[in-house]
């Protein structure tokens, strides 16, 4: 019976999909999939449905929301720039309860994992935001800190230890108690690990690296900053080697941590380098204004090259390459017998007679 | 109704007076488009460096023909681009979104229409007229451009509409001045009923000045399909906004490509446009 069962084993044709498991833990939330789509990237999901099954992704993070409506900036409100673009959006929103009775029951109607993104000007609004989502169906929170702190000068939240931490600290203590909390950090700090350390001892699950980073472009006509907001946060693959830095030395001092990797994600490589680097999931943002279906090709893409690269989950790549040097262990042939065991002698000997007839090894003190 | 994404072909690109018409063999775009609507395209290539889709209206359709639906749209070539569609060849891929946007909407019953067309903005004139006499309206027509040569669909127009006037901004071609000039006194002469436009904001203020003042002021509605810059196309960037007049009376920042492009001109807040007015919903916030 056993020696049937084996033969009909090895008829079954190899499949055509490839097969990865490709579920990710992110705290106690499991994703079905690593990808999820970035923060201001795909508004709250339902513009994207046409292009995309947003149930097979990890879940669509939310543009960031706060607590009263917003209108944003006066346009222009972009620019592209090589590999990039700069948007200066200033949190254009229709405030949290609209959110949560229009756009998060869409989400939850529609089975999608919802990640709310949340942004404040003040520490007490943050925890606000936080108590708000008690009891929705909100699979996540990650908190925007890339905000001016109205009772700090507009100093961004991101750029202080301390500032950052009261932040978590504050969305830890409101929030619904099993929702996983992501601290999102910029890159604009001069040690990233630092605001990450102080993130985590606030109580974050995990953290989400990066957001954008500032830039701005000059009109060379009007001769003026061509971005009504003068500078804004540049994204795209301009900023993904960036990105993948960040990504690394983080999880390099934390290797423990849950990370989303974001910055400049186009392909399902891209994604694969930044789980490499230590993330255990990942976003894609901009490449979305490119291709509208990217989140659902990436995640394709990703499984294909996991599978290429000869594994079965995706969790097998997270920070793979931090390993030391690969060893390369030579096959060793089967156990010689006596005839093998001559030859190789041979072999051993005739290698040690070549060394001893060089004259450099002669000339050596030994 | 969304969008679809097609990993298009380059049927043609050619051509047209100081502008350029590709035409996309896009099966499924053709068959749900309406007037007023548009496409995203693509550009630079897949490992190109220009992430942003660029926008253009629709100029034409064929649902059906020898290659499957096809779809046609106007350019100018103004940067790396459009210079990078103008250099496209028959065969070449093409990945192009679309219908998007809201189309023109039209009348229940025949109505006297003057359409408006700004240099290539008038582009998505055509099909809308094709619309309109179906449903038994007369269409008279106003284009205008810089000079002659950037005059977009001349002959187009002389075949569609009753009438046509032309402006040029040198004279190079029919009146010297603005469709603004001429506007006045074809409204009144073919006893208007509804103006649609589509060409440069500060060509579409004008129509829409024109048109609230006509009959002694009791004013006419127009119907405007703006150009506001677009990352995405789709809703989701948020980049493409301009003030707008809701229902309720109050002003939101709406987002050209899904809320419009076509807007009622009425409901376009002309003393803000590139701003946030103080009155606008969350404003100042």
């Amino acid at each position: 019976m056993v020696d049937v069962t084996v033969t009909i084993r090895r008829r079954v044709e190899k499949p055509r999909h490839v097969n990865v498991d490709m579920t990710t833990k992110l705290g106690n939330l499991t994703a079905p999939d690593p990808v999820f789509t970035a923060s201001g990237c795909a508004a709250a999901g339902q513009e994207l449905a046409a292009y995309n099954d947003l149930t097979a992704i990890g879940g669509v993070v939310t543009k960031s929301i706060q607590l009263n409506p917003r209108a944003g900036r006066a346009t222009p409100r972009m620019a592209e720039t090589p590999s990039g673009m700069l948007n200066s959006i200033g949190l254009q929103g229709p405030g949290i309860e609209i959110f949560i009775n229009r756009d998060l029951a869409w989400l939850a109607d529609h089975n999608v994992n919802a990640v709310v993104s949340i942004a404040g000007g003040t520490v007490d609004e943050y925890a606000k935001l936080a108590g708000k989502l008690r009891g929705k169906p909100v699979s996540m929170i990650e908190v925007n800190i890339s905000c001016p702190n109205v009772e700090d000068r507009g100093q961004v939240f991101a750029c202080d230890k301390s500032a950052a931490a009261s932040v978590v600290q504050a969305v830890k203590r409101a929030a619904p108690a099993s929702v996983p909390i992501f601290a999102k950090l910029s890159p604009d700090v001069t040690d990233i690990v630092s605001i990450a350390k102080a993130c985590m001892d606030a109580g974050a699950t995990g953290l989400s690296l990066i957001n954008t980073t500032l830039g701005m472009v000059i009109d060379t006509h009007t001769m003026r900053p061509l971005l009504a907001g003068i500078t804004g946060g540049l994204s795209g693959p301009a900023i993904r080697p960036l990105a993948l830095r960040c990504v690394w030395q983080v999880h390099q001092a934390m290797p423990e941590v849950p990370l989303f990797g974001i910055g400049g994600i186009r392909t399902g490589l891209d994604a694969l380098e930044f789980i490499l680097a230590g993330a255990t999931a990942v976003q894609v943002g901009t490449v979305i204004f490119h291709d509208p279906g990217a989140p659902q090709r990436i995640s394709r893409e990703l499984s294909e090259a996991l599978a290429e690269r000869g594994m079965d989950a995706v969790e097998q790549a997270i920070g793979l390459a931090h390993r030391p040097p690969d060893v390369i262990v030579p096959e060793l042939p089967d156990p010689p017998g006596d005839v093998l065991e001559d030859e190789l002698y041979e072999d051993a000997v005739d290698e040690a007679d070549v060394f001893a007839e060089d004259e450099w090894l002669e000339d050596q003190d030994v | 109704m969304s969008g679809i994404q097609v990993k298009g072909e380059v049927l043609n690109v050619k051509p047209v007076g100081e502008y350029f018409s590709m035409t996309v063999v896009a099966p499924g775009i053709a068959e749900r488009s309406k007037p007023g609507q548009f496409v995203a395209v693509a550009v630079g290539g897949e490992s190109g460096g220009m992430l942003l889709r660029r926008a253009f209206s629709i100029y034409s359709v064929r649902e059906t023909g020898v290659y499957g639906g096809t779809v046609e749209f106007i350019f100018s070539v103004a940067g790396h681009g459009t210079a990078w569609l103008a250099a496209q060849r028959p065969y070449d891929p093409i990945d192009i979104v679309g219908p998007l946007g809201r189309p023109f909407a039209l009348p229940r019953e025949p109505a006297n229409c003057v359409l408006v067309g700004g240099g290539y903005g008038a582009a998505p004139l055509f099909t809308l007229a094709d619309s309109l006499r179906t449903r038994g309206c007369r269409i008279d027509a106003v284009l205008g451009a810089s000079t002659g040569d950037r005059l977009f669909g001349a002959l187009d127009a002389k075949r569609m509409a009753a009438s046509v006037a032309f402006t040029t901004d040198d004279g190079s071609y029919g009146e010297k001045g603005r469709v603004s000039d001429v506007l006045p006194e074809v409204i009144e002469r073919v006893r208007a009923d509804v103006v649609y436009a589509c060409g440069p904001m500060a060509m579409l203020e004008a129509v829409q000045r024109v048109a609230s003042e006509s009959y002694d002021g009791a004013g006419i509605p127009t119907q405007l399909s703006v150009e506001e810059s677009m990352a995405c196309g789709i809703g989701v960037c948020m980049t493409c906004v301009l003030p707008i007049i809701g229902n309720d009376g109050q002003t939101r920042m709406a987002r050209s490509c899904v809320d419009g492009p076509v807007f009622g001109g009425d409901r376009i807040r002309w003393d803000a446009l590139g701003t946030v007015p103080d009155d606008a919903v969350g404003a100042h916030q």
